[in-house]
């Protein structure tokens, strides 16, 4: 299992820096859907079935699918490629490069306070569903409003 | 030899049947479909024609197995390939008998569903990467239709675990010993079914490959074995979808003792299996806009009213 979570992890990571400098944009998409399929990996490996399986059917099977079909839409062509390859300079990437080094430094400072082993726990459909519907449900309640509100305006704007 | 779960010797011939199975159920359809239509059908080759599958995988493995250049290579050669992976996955958690099986997970279902909403990507890149306007129709349309009957599918579902109380697929079927989840769930049944159609889009929802309109639509650059993997892909998927109807509504292996157990599970698949093929000999194909709207103003409400209806009388007996 632990194998499994540091190679399910590292493709992650792999993955999603491909999505970063990948220049081709159906290419740099079949890259993030690796990644979050890793990601349901690494949530499978940590005893958490039903957090991965979702992973794997709203991210990676719903989400991604609609991302692809807006990009068939607008067909980009080549010219999208290098436009894209002269956007990637050495440059870019200065700010965001530190940024993000601030924020391992934060996160690596917290987890080592955390004493986590792997495997350790196992949540369930029943655990999580339990939650949902326990002390959660005002949250629950509050991003079905958000749905329908986006449900709404889409329809909205489709419409004219 | 004692069969069971996970053994390595159950997980290969579950393999080799099953893609078997979906190789011959080439030459089952076009015998059944001519059989219907009044006329032959493929009975040339050997006994009935039954080596016609044989004559069939030696052309396509002979072919030219041609890219074309104008296409983007990666995405159109592991197209044909996600397709099969998924569908073979998706065998995994299919309990065929009580010690037929590969895994016994308690997310089966779940697992089904997201491997069958993976399975949208096998033909949304093959026509995309074809680069070619029929193609990139029929794309567009798989993607859609997909992605929509995706939604009922899952729901129509729900019914079937409220009942038993639990997503994995063993525990379905022995929750179904006193009565079939049809009997009960009878809406549910009908929705999974229109669904299932649609998901491995065969006719009459083969509106993705309509070959009056948009040629083979995404798969019309398509030549040799990746063709042959979309096409065998597309009996896999038949088999799967005919597989899981039997495990949710009509009690998987069970059935009178005096068959065992795995035939019980084969005879009701294979009749799902030729009415499957019934259907694509009796009705016509609907236009992509009708499809559309069937599927999200009728099947919708109708699922959620289920699964409503299903909750009401779960809580009050």
């Amino acid at each position: 299992m632990t194998t499994l979570f540091y190679l399910a992890g590292a493709i992650a990571i792999l993955s999603t820096c491909a999505v970063i400098v990948q220049t081709n944009i159906v290419h740099a998409l079949l890259y993030l859907i690796l990644s979050l399929l890793s990601v349901a990996v690494v949530f499978y490996t940590l005893g958490a079935p039903f957090a991965a399986v979702l992973e794997a059917i709203v991210y990676a099977g719903a989400i991604m699918v609609l991302f692809l079909f807006v990009i068939m839409m607008l067909n980009m062509g080549q010219h999208t490629r290098q436009q894209e390859r002269g956007w990637l300079t050495a440059r870019v990437f200065i700010a965001p490069a530190i940024m993000a080094a601030l924020l391992l430094a934060q996160l690596l400072n917290v987890m080592s306070q955390v004493d986590y082993e792997l495997g350790l726990t196992r949540v369930g459909v029943l655990e999580v569903s339990a939650l949902l519907f326990g002390p959660y449900v005002l949250a629950v309640e509050l991003a079905s409003i958000l749905l329908l509100a986006g449900l709404v305006s889409a329809y909205h704007l489709a419409k004219k | 030899m004692a069969l069971e779960i996970g053994s390595g010797l159950t997980i290969g011939l579950i393999l080799g049947v099953v893609i078997v199975v979906a190789a011959m159920l080439i030459w089952v359809e076009r015998r059944l479909l001519s059989f219907w239509q009044e006329r032959l059908g493929p009975n040339r080759v050997g006994p009935f024609g039954l080596l016609q599958v044989v004559a069939d995988m030696i052309k396509i493995f002979t072919k030219e197995d041609w890219v074309p250049p104008f296409a983007d290579r990666l995405s159109f050669v592991i197209a044909p390939a996600i397709i099969m992976i998924v569908i073979l996955l998706s065998f995994a958690v299919i309990p065929f008998a009580p010690n037929i099986g590969v895994v016994d997970s308690n997310i089966g279902v779940l697992f089904v569903l997201a491997m069958a909403s993976l399975g949208a990507y096998s033909v949304m890149l093959g026509g995309l990467s074809s680069d070619n306007k029929y193609a990139l129709l029929g794309s567009l349309r798989a993607a859609a239709q997909m992605v929509s009957y995706e939604v009922f599918m899952g729901i129509s579902l729900l019914g079937v675990v409220a009942l038993s109380g639990s997503f994995n697929l063993r525990t379905i079927v022995e929750a179904q010993e006193g009565m079939w989840f049809v009997i009960p769930q009878f809406v549910g049944f009908v929705i999974f079914l229109i669904a299932g159609v649609a998901e491995s889009h065969r006719l009459p929802f083969d509106i993705p490959e309509a070959e009056q309109e948009i040629c083979a639509g995404y798969h019309t650059e398509y030549s040799g074995m990746k063709f042959g993997m979309f096409f065998v892909g597309e009996y896999l998927g038949l088999v799967l979808v005919s597989s899981l109807i039997t495990v949710l509504f009509f009690g998987g292996w069970m059935g009178p003792a005096f068959l065992p157990p795995i035939i019980w599970f084969a005879a009701k698949a294979g009749v799902f299996i030729a009415f499957f093929i019934l259907l694509r000999a009796a009705i016509p194909r609907p236009r992509y806009d009708q499809l559309m709207s069937y599927g999200w103003l009728f099947l919708l409400p109708l699922s959620l009213l289920n699964l409503l209806i299903t909750g009401v009388v779960i809580l009050s007996t």
